[in-house]
């Protein structure tokens, strides 16, 4: 069975690096006998967008962590990346990626593996970032008196530490993964059309056809596909992290997964894990430190602060002429009238954010600490949300075009609900998750002073969930504004429908390929997201990790 | 006997406070560690002696003097000193085994090896049978029973303990403390000397040849005490009753001799640290004091014992009431003054005003809040300006510390209030009214 996968991955992977030219169609059909191999050839897609993933995000926080210097410029940039949509990646890159492998498959490959990996890469480096961070001082002097190299300490310490809140991260993004895999097969830039054998193409063929039967065929191999990964994949992996919670004490929230216990109970997978574990410990040996406290070698540099400041006048000399240019760019590319109307449409987006934020909590909130209160229900409600999380809801557009056509409805309105369609699940979670949290004792107070209505909801129940209900916002108001670009400007065979807004221009001038005014768009509404994040959600957290704890 | 292993010269060490200005944590310790002693460091929180221990074990360097280790200057962890942690750690995603080898791993010792040496390792400490257990299987004791042997394993010169037995009960510690003390005399293991750093007295004196009492703001070596008993000590016999009652005079109040000339020192200023003694404790130490079997004198061991404080807790509570006058220290005894004993017996009421009036007199921090609120027309300022001024003499977490413990006895004596939420200090509604009248 396992080298029936290893086959499986190696012909996927083989395909992958096929010759192509600018131009060509790749055939496709919707016959869906297709199916499983798209859906192997999106998987595979995905697994690579995590791995290089991971990757990135355990480099960033090494380096972040070690040298401040590095930090300085880092971290800055990746809370700027962060924002930038993922869509907007895909239309800026797809033609450099092209580029770099002329005459083969692999450049617009490339190019979408980089589109999932956008999706999840930068808050997982954050959360990573985060947990390098946050390992006790003890621990860290622990490391240090028994003289742990830094690779050693790398293997042993950091990454151990932040595995648990990076692999929920990886989870949680997953559903962007999904979401963007979905867009970013389908790759139309500059007038072209490139579409990769895979599930997205499949279901944008679909689309361009009206065919709402291969769409039901897609929806039902996606559903496959959220299984296994989930069965394969994330199960397992969270199952066999729980021994890196960092709580001492036995907590009883343990994953469990068949798959883990079933490695774990076969001979021939345990000792190919020793020996890699072997392999390992070997590298322990080669990387460590080879002087103690008495060599001269540990002797402390004598730091002066120059280089530091040379730095830091660097930094701002390189963000000076950023600014420069970017001011010179609006002014001879696009001019500012345009920018102007951009930031309009940037609002209308942001109108559409916040009032779909409040319905969505007007709704969720009830429900979800209804669930959360009732524990048995919670968990088994709590595996089914990560589940409709992990869901793309783009592949709901298509029902969502043929309603509002037939119905002649105003799509300025009656678009935005798709922007939260996927996104409205974090909250949900989020929310339940706080409403399990509430101490028991809390919960018999208020039973005993007969808290009821209104007066219950203010003073009990909306405080209690106001730290984890931020959280859920966060997230879900930051995917809401990357759906913008697919909800706003949606399309089926013929008919295109356009809601007024930022997510629309993005997606506008993309198909027309207008570079310019794409990087205006997309630089706008960084501008907002960021905006959005710094002053209203941070302060709101901070409010309410300052008064409204446990 | 007297080669010495660690020697440290008129060390210091600052750190930098908010505002930049340096804030001296030790100055000019001199100290050796010779072969063949147990030595343990007694301090307040706060007294550097947790700074000297991470000093000696070259985790941070010293901005004046000298750390020597063998005669050598020392820039780092050296391989021949090892350490144990007061929250034991431990790696938890290690077994036990995995957990003891890693200083081994680290040297790149082979692994049949090293699994050798800790196996033994773990049995001398007596943990055999929990080779693969995870720490967190484990209870307190023998998950610090995992943090000594994996700094045995190393077959460390020096083992330096970091308040080892604190986060345990008194039990639990207790045992591991008389074994590792077994082990030392058994000479079953490798180390030459042990440095604890502690704030148990009783630990202290059970273990010690030389009892370091340190003296805090800032932390210098006040008094060297040595024990010449022969180990093992029994907690009760006469010697070591009258040695703990020593060590309690010598750091609640310069050396013994001199008692008369502490009571005047205890007068502090503006920017000085507070002790951190909640209202409630004192009152009750007050009530203690005043009733059988004490009379308004007590003995601070026994005080201790009859109510359960730590001696932390304890010498806290005791420089507080001092501080306010309800109390004198007198070597290793606490006495209740003629105002301490009228507190005691005094209604709840009166208790708010009588507490504020000898805040007002002897806490210059509260009294300065309180003539701040009296001067601004508002009545009400914020937190941040007196956060400010004392991050002038205290680092940051003792400041806010400072701060926050001014607040709270301001409060209960009527002072002035506090909203948490917008961090404002203000003066209460009646106080505020009687103003403008008087205005």
């Amino acid at each position: 069975m396992v080298l029936a996968l290893l086959v499986l991955l190696a012909y996927g992977g083989q395909q992958m690096a096929t010759p192509y030219e600018v131009g060509e169609t790749i055939p496709l059909s919707l016959e869906p006998v297709n199916l499983p191999y798209y859906l192997l050839r999106t998987t595979l897609r995905m697994f690579i967008a995590l791995g290089a993933s991971m990757i990135f995000s355990c480099v960033f926080a090494a380096l972040t962590t070690k040298y401040r210097a590095a930090e300085k410029v880092l971290v800055p940039i990746l809370d700027i990346l962060q924002s930038i949509p993922v869509l907007g990646f895909l239309s800026i890159t797809v033609t450099a990626f092209i580029a770099l492998f002329p005459g083969n498959l692999l450049g617009v490959e490339c190019a979408a593996i980089f589109a999932i990996f956008t999706s999840q890469a930068w808050n997982m480096a954050f959360s990573a970032y985060q947990g390098f961070r946050t390992v006790p001082a003890e621990l860290k002097e622990a490391a240090r008196v028994f003289k742990l190299s830094g690779w050693q300490t790398f293997w042993r310490l950091e990454l151990p530490f932040s595995l648990p809140g990076l692999l929920w991260n990886m989870m949680m993004s997953m559903s962007g993964g999904w979401f963007f895999v979905v867009a970013s097969e389908a790759i139309s830039v500059s007038n072209q059309n490139i579409k990769l054998p895979g599930i997205g193409s499949y279901i944008a063929l679909a689309i361009e056809q009206s065919n709402l039967h291969a769409i039901g065929w897609a929806i039902g191999a996606m559903l496959i596909g959220v299984i296994l990964y989930d069965q394969l994949f994330f199960r397992p992996l969270l199952a066999w992290a729980d021994k890196f919670r960092f709580e001492e004490s036995g907590s009883d929230t343990a994953q469990s997964s068949w798959l883990l216990a079933w490695l774990r109970r076969t001979d021939r997978m345990q000792s190919l894990v020793a020996w890699f574990g072997k392999l390992f410990e070997h590298s322990f040996g080669l990387f460590r430190q080879r002087y103690d406290g008495t060599s001269v070698r540990a002797r402390p540099q004598t730091v002066s602060g120059t280089p530091e400041r040379i730095w830091d006048a660097v930094i701002a000399a390189v963000v000076f002429y950023a600014l420069w240019t970017l001011i010179h760019f609006i002014h001879t590319e696009v001019g500012w009238g345009e920018a102007g109307r951009v930031f309009l449409l940037g609002s209308y987006t942001m109108l559409r954010v916040i009032v779909l934020i409040f319905l969505a909590a007007l709704l969720w909130i009830p429900v979800g600490v209804w669930i959360g209160m009732n524990p048995k229900l919670s968990e088994r409600a709590q595996a089914a949300i990560q589940f409709l999380a992990a869901f793309p809801a783009n592949l709901m557009f298509p029902v969502a075009v043929v309603v509002l056509v037939k119905f002649h409805l105003n799509p300025d309105i009656w678009l935005s609900p798709l922007m939260i369609l996927g996104t409205q699940w974090y909250l949900l979670f989020n929310v339940i998750a706080g409403a399990s949290t509430i101490p028991t004792e809390l919960r018999y107070a208020a039973q005993n002073f007969g808290l009821k209505g209104w007066l219950k909801w203010r003073r009990y129940l909306l405080p209690a969930i106001f730290p984890s209900f931020v959280t859920g916002a966060i997230t879900a108001s930051g995917g809401s504004w990357n759906a913008s670009i697919v909800a706003e400007y949606v399309t089926w065979g013929d008919t295109t429908l356009k809601a007024h807004g930022l997510g629309s221009y993005i997606a506008e001038m993309t198909a027309v390929g207008d570079f310019p005014r794409i990087a205006l768009g997309i630089g706008v509404m960084c501008v907002f997201v960021m905006g959005f994040n710094h002053f209203v959600w941070r302060r709101l957290y901070r409010m309410a990790e300052n008064r409204l704890h446990f | 006997m007297n080669t010495p292993i660690i020697e440290l010269k008129s060390v210091g060490k600052s750190f930098r406070s908010a505002d930049g200005s340096a804030r001296a944590v030790l100055e000019g310790v001199d100290f050796t560690l010779n072969e063949g002693e147990i030595v343990a460091l007694l301090g307040q929180s706060g007294s550097g002696k947790s700074t000297m221990l991470r000093l000696m074990a070259g985790l941070i360097p010293a901005d004046a003097g000298q750390v020597l280790y063998r005669g050598m200057p020392l820039y780092g962890p050296a391989n021949g000193i090892s350490m144990v942690f007061q929250s034991f750690a431990l790696f938890p995603w290690l077994t036990v085994q995995k957990n003891v080898e890693l200083g081994l791993e680290a040297k790149g010792m082979p692994p049949k090896e090293r699994a050798e040496r800790a196996e033994a390792a773990i049995e001398m400490i007596g943990l055999s049978g929990f080779e693969g257990a995870l720490p967190r299987e484990l209870s307190g004791g023998m998950r610090q029973r995992v943090g000594i042997a994996r700094a045995l394993v190393l077959e460390p010169e020096v083992l330096l303990m970091d308040e080892a037995f604190s986060a345990l009960d008194v039990l639990t510690g207790e045992r591991l403390r008389e074994d590792i003390l077994d082990l030392w005399e058994s000479g079953k293991m490798s180390t030459k000397a042990i440095l604890v750093v502690s704030h148990n007295i009783e630990e202290a004196v059970m273990m010690a040849d030389r009892v370091l009492v340190f003296a805090s703001d800032p932390g210098r070596v006040r008094d060297e005490l040595a024990v010449s008993l022969t180990r093992p000590r029994q907690v009760a016999s006469p010697v070591v009753r009258s040695l703990i009652d020593n060590v309690y005079g010598l750091m609640t109040g310069g050396s013994t001799r001199q008692s008369r000339v502490s009571a005047k020192e205890v007068k502090l200023q503006l920017g000085d640290r507070l002790p951190e003694a909640d209202i409630a404790r004192m009152e009750g130490i007050l009530e203690v004091l005043a009733e059988e079997p004490f009379h308004g004198r007590a003995d601070l061991p026994k005080l201790a014992e009859e109510t359960g404080l730590t001696d932390e807790e304890l010498l806290d509570v005791s420089k507080a009431l001092t501080l306010l006058g309800f109390a004198i220290l007198d070597g290793g005894d606490i006495m209740l003054t003629p105002l301490g004993e009228q507190y005691a017996r005094t209604e709840q009421i009166e208790r708010h005003e009588l507490f504020g009036r000898q805040l007002q007199e002897n806490v210059p921090l509260v009294a300065y809040i309180r003539h701040g609120l009296e001067q601004d027309p508002s009545g009400d300022l914020h937190q941040d300006l007196f956060l400010r001024l004392l991050r002038f003499t205290l680092n940051e977490s003792d400041s806010a510390s400072a701060l926050r413990i001014a607040i709270e006895w301001g409060r209960y004596g009527n002072l002035f209030e506090y909203i948490y939420t917008t961090g404002v200090i203000h003066l209460s509604r009646d106080d505020n009214e009687a103003q403008a009248v008087s205005i």
